[in-house]
């Protein structure tokens, strides 16, 4: 079954289409690679799919579920994480205050009028581990506004995992990343379950295509090549698309 | 009879609303800026008019535009230029502010409500078959009329508009591209603030003046602006007339209840349209 | 060291009335427990919610009049007329918060201004259930107790739990999102938040909070008219809590003693308050906007003779533009 299906998806922002009749298919475990010039539209793909934006037309199905009317929210609960190419942090807490939010966020104790957060022993457990798969808990009782830029990036992706999500969105995890810091991001991905769905948008093409299993290349909103890695890297409007930029 | 008769009221009470949201739409919708002090302004507007009217009718609004503007410039550019980037203190700042006037025009002008008579050439009515209308607010909705026009004008075929609009939609671009955009606030600032002054002054013959007027006008200006859409002339004119309207028929007809019914369509739009009936979406 | 200093201070406020020299000053300390739990109700909307009102006097004004019509005009018990205000107070939250949420920033303290008006408005106009302009005044039968003393317990009872409640409440999972939401809603919402409703809830214990120091208010003043319901109440309110530090557990009700106590000073030298209450605000935002306290600190050590800069003073004043 597929884990997300994308059906005629279109967006317009007044007369502006940033999104043309986009189609395709995720399978359950996939790993998909959204390629594109700027301005192409995928961070407007993925905020049409994690729910921030409403498509104009088109479907939009989670694991066989149409998910095209649902708020973010409830797009989450049905296991859609994401992080964001601009850093989107509670800069002002500590490192585990993020990652328990995070996990917070998909149990119903959310809702808790009472009991402190901070003495929760099983949310600081499991947001402990989860900082131990990025390689964030020497730091995470400090404050994230001093921690490093590398260190956030990270942090980025520890939110969308303590969300245990069944399709990962990841926006750019290596903007802006030194040499040094883009191999720890990359070993961070390749350790990723395989069992989970992920779609990526990168520019670092040497981390984004060791990683993919399917390309997805969209150009002006448009779907212009779709289909295994090889064959995309193949396909003569993947390099003519990446020329004209 | 009745109905015509409260249309025309409404419309006329239409009229002054709009020269006071206009401005506070315009200042706004160019610089975020929520002017609290803008209802403080018309009231300002009322009484000089009432004490510049021994030089004339026509002399004693210009005073009171002239008066509210040179106000206006000068909180700009003492304080909201200050306060640059900070939104929320800015409001509060100049609602501190708001107070500050209106109680000074207490001090100045006493607490009894101040009456001004309208101009000899304005006394009277207009008689159109079996109804009578009121001469001077047949003339408030003319000039809110001329004013709409002139502001458009403004706004969309001059340069100075031009440059407003380049400022709306993207202020880095705009100062990079050589507007003096700090200069283009002062300049909306004093124009927002001269509206509400002349708006004052031309309502008193109508409203009179008298404490308490700024906080009665405000809130409407608010909800004008709310249903119109935020830094849209044309939301601010169907807001002022859908508030007028509501406003003058409620008194008419549930006069305990005029305020309540204000709920009506402020509910109704925003149920809708959150951003109000002309405003932006936000992208 | 914070645990000693609520202490220390509950004690202080617990003998207070004993250290005072008579019942016009134990008012006034009475009047400072009811408008710091007014400053505490705008504070857990602005503060930990993002969201700044400029009406929630409409909240204590319809709960006071609530009051004052059940237990004045139709004369039941005051304690029926506590109940009566509890759910008026609080439906109309509910209701406003539907409205007032449908936007965000700028624009909610806006529709919270003209809604804060809108109820003014039928307080004054609307004279058959209010008295309009001349208020509802209050026999002693009709309030909880007309003894200072007793008065100044029950307000200091009623602040001492809600605080302890609050302070619960805003270290509990559902606190931590409401700060959440307010420094990130769109981070929540991608972790499965429903940030309206966590926003509504905020709106709504905030709107029960103003709605008790308004049953408060009706009790020690024994008299409701329109001018409590005002743009200023609303205003000293906000100023309580910019000046007590926004944001921070303690701060309104330290805010609210500063404004009560000046404003009580004043009045014995000048009518000017409104002017004076202007000119504090200027002076807050200005030199001190993150609060009475760290500002005053701030400023000292700057004249003590360290020029270093302080940390950003503008950080404390922008929730509204978190918010958004």
């Amino acid at each position: 079954m597929s884990a997300l299906e994308l059906n005629n998806l279109s967006k317009s922002f007044g007369g502006l289409h940033v999104i043309s009749d986009v189609s395709f298919k995720v399978m359950e475990g996939e790993r998909r690679l959204i390629l594109g010039p700027n301005g192409a539209g995928k961070t407007t793909l993925f905020n049409l799919i994690a729910g921030d934006l409403a498509p104009s037309f088109g479907t939009i199905s989670l694991a066989g579920e149409d998910v095209s009317a649902l708020p973010t929210n409830r797009r989450a609960a049905r296991g859609i994480g994401r992080t964001f190419q601009i850093l989107t942090l509670f800069s002002g807490e500590t490192v585990i205050r993020n990652v328990v939010l995070a996990s917070l966020g998909r149990t119903s104790r959310r809702w808790k009028p009472f009991g402190s957060l901070d003495a929760d022993e099983e949310f600081r457990a499991s947001a402990m581990e989860i900082l131990r798969t990025v390689m964030l808990d020497y730091i995470a009782d400090k404050c994230v506004s001093e921690t490093s830029y590398g260190e956030r990036r990270r942090l980025e992706i520890a939110m969308a995992l303590a969300q245990q999500p069944r399709l990962l969105l990841l926006d750019e995890p290596l903007a802006g990343l030194s040499k040094e810091e883009r191999k720890g991001v990359e070993g961070l991905l390749n350790a990723l379950p395989r069992s989970l769905t992920v779609i990526m948008i990168e520019h670092d093409m040497d981390v984004a295509l060791g990683f993919a299993d399917r390309i997805a290349l969209l150009q002006n909103g448009k779907l212009l090549v779709d289909g295994s890695r090889d064959e995309v890297i193949a396909d003569p409007r993947t390099k003519e698309a990446y020329l004209a930029e | 009879m009745f109905w015509i008769t409260g249309l025309f009221n409404s419309l006329a009470f239409a009229a002054v609303l709009f020269l006071l949201a206009a401005g506070f739409s315009l200042i706004f919708g160019l610089m975020r800026v929520a002017n609290l002090t803008h209802g403080a302004f018309f009231m300002l507007g009322g009484y000089l008019a009432t004490s510049a009217i021994g030089a004339g009718f026509w002399i004693a609004i210009v005073a009171a535009g002239a008066g509210c503007a040179l106000l206006g410039g000068l909180v700009q550019h003492l304080l909201v230029q200050r306060l640059a980037g900070r939104e929320l203190a800015q409001v509060l700042g100049t609602l501190g502010l708001s107070f500050i006037v209106a109680d000074q025009c207490l001090l100045i002008w006493s607490g009894d409500p101040i009456s001004l008579a309208p101009p000899a050439f304005l006394q009277g009515a207009a008689r159109l078959g079996m109804f009578a209308f009121p001469l001077y607010r047949l003339f408030l909705i003319v000039v809110a009329a001329f004013v709409a026009i002139a502001l458009w004008l403004v706004v969309e075929r001059t340069t100075l508009g031009a440059k407003i609009r380049a400022a709306v939609d993207d202020r880095e671009m705009a100062r990079a591209t050589g507007i003096p955009v700090s200069r283009l606030f002062t300049v909306v600032f004093c124009l927002g603030s001269a509206l509400a002054g002349i708006g004052g002054a031309l309502a008193a013959p109508v409203l009179s003046v008298y404490p308490g007027l700024d906080t009665e006008m405000l809130p409407l200006a608010l909800l004008v602006v709310i249903l119109g859409g935020i830094g849209s002339l044309a939301g601010a004119l169907i807001g002022s007339v859908l508030i007028g309207i509501i406003y003058t028929f409620g008194q008419i007809l549930l006069p305990d209840l005029s305020y309540v019914i204000l709920f009506l369509p402020m509910v109704i739009v925003l149920a809708v349209r959150p951003e109000g009936l002309l405003g932006r979406q936000a992208a | 060291m914070k645990t000693v200093g609520i202490i220390f201070i509950t004690a202080i406020a617990c003998i207070l009335p004993f250290l005072l020299p008579g019942n016009f000053y134990l008012g006034i300390a009475t009047q400072i427990l009811v408008y710091g739990l007014f400053a505490v109700s705008v504070n857990t909307l602005a503060g930990y919610g993002g969201m700044v009102s400029l009406g929630h006097a409409g909240f204590l004004g319809i709960a006071a009049y609530a009051y004052a019509v059940t237990s004045g005009t139709y004369g039941f018990s005051p304690w029926i007329a506590v109940g009566a205000a509890l759910l008026i107070g609080t439906a109309a939250a509910a209701v406003f918060g539907l409205i007032a949420l449908r936007t965000s920033g700028l624009s909610f303290l806006m529709i919270t201004l003209a809604l804060g008006q809108i109820v003014w408005g039928v307080a004054f106009r609307y004279t058959d259930l209010t008295n309009g302009d001349n208020g509802i005044s209050l026999g002693r039968a009709s309030v909880i107790s007309a003894d200072p003393l007793t008065l100044y317990y029950v307000c200091l009872a009623v602040l001492a739990l809600v605080m302890v409640l609050l302070a619960a409440f805003i270290r509990s999972p559902l606190g931590a999102a409401i700060k959440g939401v307010r420094d990130q809603p769109r981070r929540m919402s991608t972790l499965g938040y429903n940030t309206w409703a966590i926003r509504y809830v905020a709106y709504l214990v905030s709107g029960f909070v103003a709605t008790v120091s308004g049953i408060l208010y009706v009790q020690i003043f024994q008299f409701i008219s329109p001018h409590a319901l005002s743009l200023t109440v609303s205003s000293e309110a906000v100023l309580m809590v910019i000046a007590g530090g926004i944001g921070t557990l303690f701060g309104p009700l330290l805010g609210a003693g500063v404004v009560v106590l000046l404003k009580n000073v004043a009045s014995a030298y000048t009518d000017r308050w409104p002017t004076l209450l202007g000119c504090i605000f200027l002076f807050i935002i200005i030199a001190m906007p993150e609060g009475l306290l760290p500002g005053s600190k701030r400023i000292l050590a700057g004249m003590i003779g360290s020029f270093r800069k302080g940390a950003a003073p503008s950080a404390s004043l922008q929730p509204t533009s978190r918010a958004r």
